[in-house]
């Protein structure tokens, strides 16, 4: 890449502005469903930041509270103990402040592409011509032009998911949320996906919070990874990615790249082990008839 | 293309129909059955033509008790469905009452209502009402509850309302269930109407039925019958058409399965 000379492979991570006020801040957040004995602890003082423009990936062993941390970022559920702020102002339980991208393109399957992209944008009350046109302007951007009144089901998965993110980025809402975006699409499409979301975040480098289960994908796009743990959830391990920005396509060869991946694997592998022999402890195999009072 | 489509798939009932109908008329010259008991289909068919200008003005009056009985009792499905789903807990209390509320027989209800509100337009309204709207809150409620779950999060997340996930996902949602709902009930509207005419009117197909049978003239009987069923295939056809023009963005496998 011709960027890559212009600027210099530091090592340095993009300058943070306002360290004081990030632009997400969880706080010891702890919830648990259920009650009395069937009480199952999701969340157990999970702690992070998310800078202004900082690319931050979530990365966890699938059935780790994920989901729950975007539930109570999104105000669908209020935590048991702990905060959300977003830029110094305490938001737990306010819904509406996010824009979010979902695991499946959840498209609504009556409204044309652009009607589609422009829904987040109607649903906070913003005028419908202003959004049509900035929503046209990013379907081309992105590589949709011609299929503004195309019905979703006219359109492949990958083309779908570029559809929902232009959605997510033209909501009002400052800092994104994407949660898994491309899980479901299969491997090369999602390889594109991944240079093209990187291409495009580096051109506008709005805050976002990225969840995933792949390692190599939170390398690739973030600035900082959160490892976290199996139920109930914490913080593992907080980790600065190493390489600067634009970030080359070749970067996966990087040795560097490489170690870090294998460091992640190596503990979220123990993490998995320690999970397993506490579900083992917790409940002992009972008797031969399977009941355990 | 598809006008080849139409007919292909037109001919096969229309044989049946025409090899049903020589068998009957072979059957009742063949068995001298009285016309006063079987008419055969050319005397329905002779009937049919001859009595045409007088079936007319009873069919019209028909057809326009059934339209109005048909949109206000699909109005009222409508209505009642959003309302049991959005007030919290309507649906809960009201659901089995609508239930029961169609088991009451309408041959016991409908004089009933004649009674209540007499022999005008009313109770004629009613009752279409009664027997189409049932199948509309049924279908639309069904509608609302199979909102996809991760719109639905979707919605939730980016701090939509709850009037706007009424409206902007469960309602259009819901349209294609509606749709089906209303095509039930747009064929019982004829058959309310019918009903609703027996009970008390001077004209319209219900009344001309009466008639024929208490003169014995079993073939214009026949003839009745005959135009129900147009007029059933004819709304229902008008309601497929207006589904067609609202609901366009269903991929077209889907629709040809329904069809199928």
């Amino acid at each position: 890449m011709a960027l890559m000379q212009e600027r210099p492979q530091d090592g340095t991570p993009p300058a943070q502005t306002a360290p004081a006020a990030p632009c997400l801040e969880l706080d010891g957040l702890a919830k648990s469903f259920g009650r009395g004995r069937r009480q199952v602890r999701v969340l157990e003082n999970v702690s992070l930041t998310v800078g202004q423009g900082e690319f931050v990936s979530l990365i966890g062993p699938s059935g780790s509270g994920k989901s729950t941390i975007l539930h109570l970022i999104g105000g669908l559920l209020p935590p048991d103990a702990g905060a959300i702020r977003m830029e110094g102002r305490e938001v737990t339980g306010r819904k509406g402040l996010i824009s979010y991208m979902p695991q499946s393109a959840a498209l609504f399957p009556w409204r044309t592409i652009e009607d589609n992209a422009v829904l987040a944008r109607e649903v906070a009350g913003l005028p419908r011509a202003e959004s049509l046109a900035l929503a046209r302007e990013w379907l081309a951007k992105v590589g949709l032009a011609g299929y503004e009144r195309a019905y979703p089901h006219m359109l492949s998965g990958g083309m779908q998911q570029r559809a929902a993110f232009v959605r997510a980025l033209l909501s009002p809402q400052e800092f994104l949320c994407l949660d898994e975006p491309f899980g479901a699409l299969d491997a090369l499409t999602r390889q594109d996906m991944q240079q093209w979301l990187l291409a495009l975040w580096e051109a506008n480098r709005r805050s976002v919070l990225f969840i995933t289960h792949s390692i190599e994908e939170a390398l690739l796009l973030s600035d900082r990874v959160y490892l976290l743990s199996g139920k109930p959830t914490r913080v593992l391990r907080e980790l600065r990615v190493p390489f600067g920005r634009p970030r080359a396509e070749d970067v996966a060869d990087d040795p560097r790249f490489l170690e870090l991946k294998r460091e992640i694997y190596e503990e979220m592998k123990r993490e998995q082990a320690r999970q397993e022999t506490a579900a083992r402890e917790a409940a002992p195999p009972a008797g031969r008839f399977g009941f355990r009072r | 293309m598809k006008k080849r489509q139409l007919a292909a798939s037109l001919w096969p009932p229309l044989a049946a129909l025409a090899l049903l109908a020589i068998l009957w008329q072979l059957a009742v010259s063949l068995f001298g059955i009285a016309s006063w008991i079987l008419p055969s289909p050319g005397r329905i068919a002779q009937e049919a033509v001859s009595g045409f200008t007088r079936m007319q003005e009873h069919a019209g009056s028909t057809i326009r008790l059934t339209l109005l009985g048909f949109s206000v009792g699909s109005c009222t499905g409508i209505a009642v469905a959003c309302l049991l789903h959005v007030i919290p807990g309507a649906k809960r209390a009201l659901y089995p009452l609508l239930i029961v509320s169609q088991n009451i027989p309408m041959i016991a209800l409908a004089p009933l209502l004649m009674i209540w509100f007499g022999f005008g337009l009313l109770p004629k309204v009613i009752v279409i009402t009664l027997v189409c709207f049932f199948p509309v809150v049924i279908a639309t409620l069904d509608g609302f509850l199979q909102a996809d779950p991760v719109m639905r999060s979707y919605m939730n997340m980016i701090g939509a309302t709850r009037i706007q996930i009424f409206r902007k996902l469960e309602w259009p949602g819901a349209l294609p269930s509606l749709f089906s709902g209303l095509k039930i009930s747009g064929t019982y509207s004829v058959m309310g109407a019918v009903i609703a005419e027996w009970l008390g009117s001077e004209k319209g197909i219900g009344v001309y039925m009466l008639l024929a049978r208490s003169s014995f003239r079993t073939d214009r009987v026949f003839v009745a019958i005959v135009w129900i069923v147009a007029l059933s295939l004819v709304l229902f056809g008008l309601i497929l058409l207006l589904e067609r023009l609202l609901i366009r963005w269903k991929p077209a496998s889907a629709a040809n399965k329904e069809r199928e």
